[in-house]
């Protein structure tokens, strides 16, 4: 079975809301994600449904490297999601600070405020990467599913 | 949301808000329906990007530049480039100078598409929102054939272009323009039509000429107005003193001219993307560029899809600069903000803020540094002089680096 396929099989079962947060990115992964939900990719096809408040999301997709502004009410989203929660950390300075590490400014990846499930590098992430991503943490849901509070 | 005695609403939206995608806050004081004061919070996506490009060198630079913003990489670059290579006085290739210019159009198109999605999005018309975005797709998949990359591409290099444009991509790009073409003037065609898009965005945002002035609003805000501020006309740089450009002007001096401008210049820029296929020279792409700079400043704009970029580099003769400032156009546009939203519908705050096609990570350069109650600014001397007590602190001299006066 085909990985998108896969996605769509998955999606049939739940539907994952996300909320889209970004932490201090340049824009690139951003517009990433909304492409990804736009009709060339299309990820709403898979159930995924971009979500404006934080308490009805279930994924936080996250952009950017954190940086001191954003830091507290990164942690306070986080916070206001219901459990089970998850987190993906979308481009390069989500998943590690990338190009803007040791700025003054930015406290390093999501990781360093909120744990995060899943991580996609790339500057900017192709939206392809972004579906991969949102199909392989829902096949681990799967795998360990009710485990998680 | 909280109510005070007089009954007026002070409303707080953001950072996390649905409509953008970026962090941005607003403190909007409602009497009923009506906006009586807006607040503007930015500063959420500082990432100090100025000071970390004096701590690199320049080739360094010009990667995080791009990263200044992921919408109008392309012009920060384009900007950065012809700083350094007026310090370095170097030649430019003429046809490293019309990649730029077709790739600087690409993007100005793939800007305004995306520009008109959000926009329509904030006014619940999100049919065009989903067309646009397809749209907008055709130019990335380009973008990505030209850079490798559909955003940052990285075409940009000191003394030329990285990537040369084969025959066959540019008969796709011609291809792409051709089919852009038709769906634009659609929307062209839709904009001038159809009322109720036009109720809805006519009246309101409003910003006179004076008022542009006032607030030193650039690009299609200030267009809007009727004034003519194009960089692209008014300062030709590069492939620009050859191939003129049809500035486009309204004189609504609202959000409805902000589209008309907006729209009409995507049809100019594929116009320009034809005759830059048509004239562009055969030959190198790029020169050899130094490493370092010769002590100086400079300071350059370029017309970025937002508006005027400017950006500013003082070297003091070794490989890494000595101050970077990136002034983006989003920047100039947020102070007439408030003023904007002021005496309007709560209803009509989301696309008065989307129309200046706002960027906060262009934005989000200056910081004001605060201790406790008395907050204090630096000022550039004080920072130097502080700078200067730091290093002697740790035994090395900065004196010996001789800087132009400021
Ligand atoms: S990973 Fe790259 S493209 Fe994505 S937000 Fe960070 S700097 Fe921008």
């Amino acid at each position: 079975m085909g990985l998108l396929d896969k996605a769509i099989a998955w999606g049939e079962k739940k539907s994952p809301w996300i909320i889209h947060f970004n932490a201090g990115a340049c824009n690139g992964c951003d517009i990433e994600v909304v492409d990804a939900l736009t009709p060339q990719y299309d990820l709403e096809r898979l159930g995924i449904l971009q979500q404006g408040s934080p308490r009805h999301a279930d994924v936080l997709v996250c952009t950017g490297a954190v940086t001191l502004q954003t830091r507290d009410r990164l942690k306070q989203i986080y916070d206001q999601m219901s459990t089970p929660k998850f987190v993906i950390a979308v481009g390069t300075c989500a998943c590690t600070g990338g190009i803007f590490d040791s700025c003054y400014c930015v406290t390093g990846g999501i990781d360093t405020i909120i744990p995060v499930d899943a991580y996609i590098p790339g500057c900017a992430v192709r939206p392809e990467a972004i579906i991969d991503a949102v199909s392989k943490l829902l096949a681990s849901l799967d795998r360990k599913e009710g485990k998680r509070e | 949301m909280s109510e005070r005695n007089d009954h007026k609403v002070v409303l707080p939206i953001g950072p996390q808000h649905p409509s953008l995608k970026e962090p941005g806050s607003f403190k909007i004081t409602l009497d009923g329906e009506k906006v009586e004061r807006a607040v503007v919070e930015i500063g959420y996506n500082h990432r100090g990007i100025e000071k970390a490009c004096e701590s690199r060198n320049y080739t360094q630079d010009l990667y995080i530049i791009e990263r200044v913003c992921g919408i109008c990489s392309h012009a920060h670059t384009s900007c950065f480039c012809q700083a350094f290579e007026d310090m370095a006085g170097l030649e430019v290739p003429r046809r490293a100078y019309y990649i730029r210019g077709i790739v600087g159009e690409l993007e100005r198109l793939h800007s305004h598409l995306l520009w008109l999605g959000v926009a329509s999005h904030e006014i619940g018309f999100d049919t065009l929102f989903m067309y646009t975005w397809r749209d907008r797709e055709l130019v990335l998949d380009l973008l990505a054939q030209i850079g490798g990359n559909r955003v940052n591409y990285g075409v940009n290099t000191f003394g030329g272009v990285r990537r040369d444009l084969e025959a066959d991509l540019m008969q796709d790009i011609l291809h792409v323009c051709d089919q852009l073409e038709e769906k634009i003037k659609y929307y062209a065609d839709l904009a001038t039509t159809e009322t109720t898009l036009i109720a809805r965005l006519k009246g309101i945002g409003v910003l006179t000429p004076e008022d542009v002035r006032h607030f030193s609003a650039v690009g299609p805000v200030a267009r809007a107005a009727g004034i003519l501020d194009d960089i692209r006309v008014v300062e030709p740089y590069g492939v620009y003193k050859e191939i003129p450009v049809n500035a486009v002007t309204d004189d609504h001096c609202d959000v409805y001219g902000r589209t008309l401008v907006r729209v009409k210049e995507m049809l100019e820029s594929i116009r320009l993307i034809r005759v830059m296929i048509r004239e562009i020279p055969e030959g190198p792409i790029s020169v050899r560029a130094p490493r370092k700079l010769p002590a100086g400043e400079t300071l350059r704009r370029v017309e970025a899809p937002r508006g005027e970029n400017i950006h500013y580099i003082r070297s003091n003769g070794s490989d890494m600069p000595d101050r970077v400032r990136v002034r983006a156009p989003s920047e100039a546009n947020w102070h007439g903000m408030s003023y904007m939203l002021e005496g309007f519908q709560l209803a009509d705050v989301p696309i008065i803020i989307a129309a200046i096609d706002p960027c906060y990570s262009c934005t989000d350069r200056a910081v004001s540094l605060s201790s406790g109650r008395d907050e204090q600014i630096a000022s550039w001397d004080q920072l130097r002089l502080f700078g200067i007590e730091q290093y002697k602190k740790n035994g090395i001299d900065p004196g010996s680096i001789a800087i132009r006066p400021f």
